[in-house]
């Protein structure tokens, strides 16, 4: 009897051993939003505590980076930039790929380097992720804001490359970014609470993922090229990040042509699958796995 | 009375060679040992098995099996039991941060969960964004973070150091400002697992108190797991035994502090040898006794208040060492000491091959009737132990009354009457 009275009442929270596979509390994750900004505002200001420059290294970072670039693919392979100043052409993509890489590989950690935190208080785990994703929106700001002056710089000495409206879409690509990044990351970081294998070879991934997208050459170079019978430049945009990178290089620094809304409709398709897999995953894994990390 | 939480038959395995213990680095080196070098796993055979025989298939072990209770709204629930027992892990189910095997805990309202002090605490902020940030994380909002943070700053002392990273605190002052949060939750239903043993003797006082108002004066639902029997008695009303994953006793907290003490007794059987730790391996005990008797149950009616010890067995070198004695009560509190070279200028050096020691503990007249444990050592005061026999003897002193006729009982009166 006191079985049925209970059914009654409200309660409010129904702890279960397994949570449908569609169960996706986004009501809760609004509810914890202040949890959300409180991470990104620790992300940014702990990274560069007690440092002299502190957040100057945000830009240094870039900078060094495009710079080897010029010297190892400008100059030594002697790999052209389609016609674009090569410190414009190598920042659009260092600055692109470098949010995409650290947003992956900082959320594919998730569960392994919160198992502290995950052990001890219950929150919604996907503000851990999301928090990844949104501090690095902050760091890629700044990145960005790198090329704009050096994208100012080359317009007042007349060489800056014309910018076409393409360049509209830049926020959809920043969210494309952002949305793989996630769904990839959160994928990897589900598998990895067992298996940290996974862990190691991703890091090793992600390196690698950077030369199979178009940042240190243009897609132009292989635009026409066969192997094997393969068109390689199809090939190369089934890589998600592919149709984003020029897309953004094509709206900016009218790079190339312009890759195809097709291209872009695969990539967005590709980035909400991705998302959507990765948050079932995260949702059935976040329920045990501090019974196996 | 409305119920607030719900356990309907909860169960929780483990999967053995899976199984998790608290921490990330023993389960790293765990899959280190296992995966890795294909070693047996270090950490089960120093695990505690919860009830495996129940388990056809021994590769599994239950840490909780068909748990099922109610708590009423406003209830404060203490659960006892040994390490292993499975109260963290209920808690743990409690807080969401692992789910069960089997069954469906229903609650209402929000719960707010203090498995750690200062969780999310990080070394590079300071006092006053680590409050928000370890607030925000148990589950506050901002505003209500900042509308207590006047409150928080001064329950936990540290205002001097508020604006430093905490890296630059005192460990004391890091679990003082982690418990200060912590203890301005505001859910309906708070669950503490072990964290009241905090900080220095003023600030463990706070805390109880504290928890005291909280669960007393705010008519809050409040879950307790603690070792500390004082201060479980002083918090809660209600009392939970959980025994290797099962619950043993429900009821009163009293009651049921006495039952998990009386388990916690020692076998009454064996001889006071078997109880003997050799802390060196230069000494080999091999008879101990007690007025003359090898069994650890001594009862001692009035007047008879005198121990006579004797140790024998065999050194490998010549030792300085004497006997000593410690008196607990059956809550291992300890009472008094004996210890005889204290009131010499030396040590005796006892040469090596057999030898034999001997004293006399003289136990005041005066001492109440009751239950003691009596704990003996082999040593050479302030320099080593060489053995130890905790509870070499369960001593029960009985007849002895006043001349009034009372019969003074150490629950009640203490150890001695004083004259």
């Amino acid at each position: 009897m006191a079985q049925t009275v209970s059914e009654n009442e409200n309660w409010t929270t129904i702890i279960k051993p397994r949570t449908g596979l569609f169960e996706v509390n986004l009501k809760e994750i609004w509810d914890y939003r202040d949890l959300l900004t409180l991470f990104v505002k620790r992300d940014i200001t702990v990274q560069y505590k007690q440092t002299v420059l502190g957040p100057l290294w945000w830009l240094i970072q870039p900078a060094l980076t495009v710079i080897m670039y010029m010297v190892v693919f400008g100059g030594i392979a002697g790999i052209p930039t389609d016609g674009v100043p090569q410190p414009l052409f190598y920042l659009a993509g260092v600055c692109m790929w470098q949010y995409f890489a650290d947003c992956l590989t900082k959320t594919s950690n998730t569960f392994v380097s919160n198992a502290g935190i995950f052990g001890k208080v219950y929150f919604p785990r996907l503000i851990m992720p999301l928090s990844n994703v949104t501090s690095n929106l902050v760091r890629f700001g700044i990145q960005f804001g790198l090329f704009v002056i050096v994208y100012i710089y080359y317009a007042i000495i007349g060489l800056a490359p014309s910018p076409n409206w393409y360049f509209l879409l830049f926020p959809l690509l920043v969210v494309m970014m952002a949305g793989l990044a996630l769904g990839f990351g959160i994928i990897i970081s589900s598998l990895t609470t067992k298996y940290r294998d996974l862990q190691i070879l991703f890091s090793f991934i992600v390196q690698l993922w950077m030369y199979a997208t178009p940042i240190v050459y243009p897609l132009s170079q292989v635009v026409g090229k066969q192997k094997w019978g393969i068109d390689v430049a199809k090939v190369m945009c089934l890589n998600p990040v592919t149709p984003i990178i020029e897309t953004f290089k094509h709206g900016a620094l009218g790079a190339g042509e312009f890759i195809g809304w097709g291209w872009l409709a695969y990539s967005f398709t590709f980035m909400i699958v991705t998302l959507g897999i990765g948050v079932l995953i995260f949702n059935k894994v976040q329920k045990s796995f501090m019974d196996t990390v | 009375m409305t119920t607030a939480i719900e356990f309907n038959n909860i169960s929780k395995q483990y999967r053995l060679g899976l199984v998790s213990t608290k921490t990330l680095s023993h389960d790293l080196n765990r899959w280190w040992q296992t995966a890795v070098l294909h070693k047996e796993d270090p950490y089960l055979k120093i695990g505690s098995v919860n009830d495996r025989s129940k388990v056809a298939d021994s590769e599994y072990v239950w840490a909780l099996k068909n748990i099922d209770f109610k708590v009423e709204q406003g209830d404060v629930v203490g659960i006892i039991g040994k390490n292993g027992a499975g109260k963290s892990t209920l808690l743990k189910m409690l807080s969401r941060v692992t789910g069960p095997t089997t069954g469906t805990i229903k609650a209402k309202g929000r719960i707010g969960s203090l498995l750690e002090v200062g969780t999310g605490f990080h070394p590079e902020m300071t006092g006053r964004e680590n409050i928000f940030m370890n607030g925000a994380i148990l589950g506050m909002t901002k505003s209500e973070i900042t509308k207590k943070l006047d409150e928080i700053v001064d329950f936990s002392g540290c205002e001097r150091y508020i604006d430093t990273p905490v890296k630059r605190y005192s460990s004391g002052m890091m679990v003082r400002l982690g418990f200060a949060v912590a203890a301005h939750l505001d859910p309906e239903i708070l669950v503490v697992d072990e964290v009241l043993a905090v900080g220095d003797a003023e600030f463990q006082k706070k805390a109880i108190g504290k928890m005291q108002d909280v669960s007393r004066g705010e008519g809050r639902t409040v879950l307790f797991v603690s070792h500390n029997m004082a201060s479980m008695k002083a918090l809660c009303r209600r009392g939970i035994l959980l025994e290797n994953g099962a619950i043993r006793f429900d009821g009163s907290m009293g009651d049921t502090i006495e039952l998990y003490l009386k388990g916690n007794e020692y076998k009454e059987d064996g001889t006071i040898l078997s109880n003997v730790k050799c802390l060196s391996n230069e000494i080999k005990i091999t008879k101990v006794l007690i007025n003359g008797k090898a069994n650890r149950i001594m009862n001692m009616p009035f007047p008879n208040r005198k121990l006579d010890v004797e140790i024998e067995g065999e050194l490998l070198n010549d030792i300085h060492m004497s006997i000593e004695a410690k008196l607990f009560d059956s809550e291992s509190v300890l009472l008094a000491k004996f210890a005889p070279v204290l009131m010499k200028t030396e040590v005796p050096k006892v040469t090596k091959g057999r030898f034999k020691l001997a004293e006399t503990i003289n136990l005041p007249y005066n001492m109440t009737n009751g239950e003691y444990r009596l704990q003996l050592e082999v040593s050479h005061p302030n320099v080593q132990y060489l053995a130890v026999i905790p509870d070499a003897a369960k001593l029960v002193l009985s007849d002895y009354i006043t001349p009034t006729g009372n019969s003074l009982m150490y629950n009640q009166n203490g150890m001695l009457l004083l004259q």
